[in-house]
């Protein structure tokens, strides 16, 4: 049986935002391979670490995780419905609630014994710290 | 008449605003007491969060304070914009009685329904 357009219509969409995908991996926020809602994430890098920022408003630090993999880290977690939603009819309804999960293909080795994390205000600040084989060196060069 | 929230978009009023907002997601429950309001503002906490009503119009505006991180920003998807919105409010609402907390960045206001629109059971004599 021919699969439907739609469906071909999505594999397309798949293929596109996988090519629009910047070097690092970073899968788009509007990307269909995951149905769950996607949070806005930053990324910076400095000598030392490298960071992730992800908004993340309204949950509970039990269940946001988080994994290091083959140099690709995934946080993910589940926003579950507020309780007063269950006593409630819900006139508008834009906040995203279930699943969410972004993975990143980091740009540099990390010290996985090393990385901490904070949540504040609902965002979640990821610091990696750097392989000490990846940092920069600096090299002392004598002029004579 | 049963919807809290008309968005109005044309709240700035007579004073120009040169400040770009963003408008923050908001979830709006209601029930026979009264409405809530959930608005999403990572990055505001206690402090930098205002909210008043004006003209039966209530407006939420919320500063973000994000982290600072030095050295290179290799990828961005959050809005460097504060937080504002502003929601006419149902002639049910009684305005004096909200109340709002703020924790993780998300806004949670209690609007209560003025006691004489609540529904009343009436006892049979």
């Amino acid at each position: 049986m021919w699969p439907s357009l739609d469906r071909w219509a999505s594999l397309r969409n798949d293929l596109d935002s996988l090519l629009e995908m910047p070097f690092w991996g970073a899968s788009g926020r509007q990307s269909q391979l995951f149905s769950g809602w996607t949070p806005a994430l930053d990324l910076y890098q400095n000598n030392d670490n490298i960071v992730a920022v992800v908004e993340l408003p309204g949950m509970r630090k039990e269940d946001i995780e988080l994994s290091l993999h083959d140099g690709t880290l995934t946080i993910s977690g589940e926003r579950k419905e507020e309780a007063s939603q269950e006593n409630g009819n819900a006139t508008r309804t834009e906040r995203s609630t279930g699943k969410f999960r972004r993975s990143i293909t980091l740009p540099t080795q990390v010290d996985v014994n090393k990385i901490t994390a904070s949540y504040k205000d609902g965002i979640l600040t990821v610091t990696l710290p750097k392989a000490e084989e990846a940092k920069p060196r600096q090299i002392q060069i004598n002029l004579n | 008449m049963n919807t809290l929230v008309r968005e109005n978009r044309s709240s700035n009023g007579d004073r120009p605003t040169p400040e770009q907002f963003v408008a923050p997601a908001a979830t709006v429950l209601e029930n026979n007491d009264g409405y809530t309001l959930e608005v999403e503002m990572p990055g505001v906490n206690k402090e930098s969060l205002e909210m008043w009503v004006e003209n039966n119009e209530l407006t939420i505006l919320g500063r973000r304070s994000m982290p600072v991180i030095e050295g290179t920003r290799l990828h961005q998807e959050s809005r460097p914009e504060n937080f504002r919105r502003s929601f006419e409010l149902d002639p049910s609402i009684d305005a004096g009685k909200i109340s709002a907390k703020i924790e993780q960045g998300v806004v949670t206001l209690t609007l209560p329904k003025a006691e004489r629109v609540k529904p009343r059971k009436i006892a049979v004599a």
